[in-house]
């Protein structure tokens, strides 16, 4: 039954996926001053958007399981977490071709970049975290209070673009804005890719969910036939 | 909850000062670096002065993470954390004591590296002496305070001198960024203007919202 309907949201999303690079590629047309690139802003914002709701579900999923030692929590925490450092990586890539092009360089350390470039660091480090600690109720404290610490990062990230002047392009969706900066059809385009990517994410999540829970009961068994 | 962390803080504090193992090597370290400097960069060149904040907050960061590491590594000897912990110390009492030893000690590192520094490098450090306290106090408080938890986090790794650089250096990156801005500022004579006023709300904000983080969060890490 959870298969169909993961099998269904995959191949939902993968379908839309295709019909929205359609769109994005022969539809719409070139922006003004940036040509035909910045067609990658279609994917560069959605992955951060995926991204930092990932994060946000690990964040409150780990105070659920440090408050209830809950250990549903702490795998659902790990998987969206991993998934979620994927989209920081294409989030990042992403920016990095869209920098080349438009900047002529591949990094520049203003505080949007910095900041998601310490979020990716930070999270990195707390999938080490997790590697080097055995026992699973120390595993799922020490990782669970480092990925509410780490959320912060992710706050910052988000806000980067308002607090400081940043060679990253500021605001620009309605939502900040109140409207204005970017034509609505784009506009419209981003969401609709984000929607299909969040739900590609949600079913990378469950699966790698599933496959932490059924590596713990595997721990758990082992730990028993050891003890006998 | 105060007069619990006063005691352990007078506890840390005594214990460092017996032995000063770990403040001579954080010392001892950071002098080396110091001199390692004088390599890296001309010593002599006028723009030191603006990259002095950048040198200096390296290095008091990772003589920092020396100091933090046996911060709760102190403990391990003896279980001492143990009977801490069933003495009923509340976590957030021991934190908090912990970080304020952990923010003397590093303090101390600073006051003895910033002359050498100025000497060293000819580089005036009385020009702001007040805004240059102000920061040193606000970003060492940051450093003490995430640094403690994490050391309470690491504590039983195998790794864990490895481990808690590498989770605290980009936790505290906020405060640091803030705290060299505003160094280079007070090493040039200059008071924050303008834009420099975001750093200082910067190192205020992240010192408030990480003591309140470690306080609630410490009681999940510290169980008995």
């Amino acid at each position: 039954m959870t298969n169909n309907i993961l099998i269904g949201m995959a191949a939902i999303s993968a379908i839309w996926l295709v019909r929205n690079l359609w769109v994005i590629l022969l539809g719409l047309p070139d922006e003004a001053a940036q040509g035909a690139i910045y067609r990658i802003i279609f994917f560069h914002v959605p992955s951060w958007f995926t991204c930092f709701t990932l994060f946000l579900v690990s964040g409150v999923t780990s105070a659920y399981a440090i408050a209830k030692r809950n250990y549903k929590g702490d795998s659902l925490a790990v998987a969206a977490t991993e998934v979620g450092l994927v989209f920081t990586t294409i989030g990042l890539v992403t920016g990095m071709i869209w920098a080349r092009i438009i900047w002529g360089i591949w990094w520049t350390w203003d505080a949007r970049l910095t900041w998601a470039f310490i979020t990716f660091l930070i999270y990195a480090g707390y999938l080490l975290m997790r590697r080097m600690i055995e026992e699973p109720s120390e595993r799922l404290r020490v990782t669970g209070v480092l990925s509410v610490f780490a959320f912060a990062s992710v706050v910052i990230t988000y806000k980067a673009i308002d607090w400081w002047r940043t060679q990253h392009p500021g605001p620009v969706l309605s939502i900040r804005t109140g409207g204005g900066n970017m034509d609505p059809a784009m506009e419209r385009m981003l969401y609709v890719n984000f929607i299909p990517l969040l739900m590609l994410a949600a079913v990378l999540v469950v699966i790698r969910f599933r496959q932490e829970e059924r590596q713990r009961e595997v721990d758990g068994l082992r730990r028993i036939a050891y003890t006998h | 909850m105060l007069r619990q962390a006063w005691a352990v803080f007078q506890k840390d504090i005594r214990m460092e000062f017996r032995g000063k193992e770990a403040l001579n090597a954080a010392v001892a370290f950071a002098l080396v670096v110091l001199i390692l400097f004088s390599f890296a960069i001309d010593p002599t060149s006028e723009e030191l002065r603006e990259m002095s904040g950048g040198l200096l907050w390296i290095l008091f960061a990772f003589s920092g993470v020396l100091l933090l590491n046996r911060s709760f590594s102190r403990e391990q000897a003896n279980d001492t954390l143990d009977v801490l912990m069933s003495l009923r110390v509340r976590p957030s009492a021991l934190l908090l004591g912990k970080a304020w030893a952990n923010l003397i000690f590093i303090l101390l590192v600073e006051a003895i590296c910033l002359p050498v520094f100025g000497v060293l490098y000819n580089i005036d450090i009385t020009g702001q002496p007040g805004w240059l306290l102000l920061t040193l106090l606000l970003a060492t408080w940051a450093i003490a305070v995430v640094g403690t938890v994490f050391a309470a986090m690491t504590v039983n790794l195998r790794l864990r001198e490895l481990m808690l650089p590498v989770i605290v250096y980009p936790m505290i990156i906020p405060a640091l960024a803030g705290a060299i801005r505003l160094t280079n500022l007070a090493l040039t004579g200059a008071p924050p203007a303008g834009d420099d006023w975001i750093w200082v709300r910067l190192l205020i904000g992240f010192d408030i919202i990480f003591t309140a983080l470690a306080l609630g969060l410490i009681d999940f890490i510290l169980v008995d």
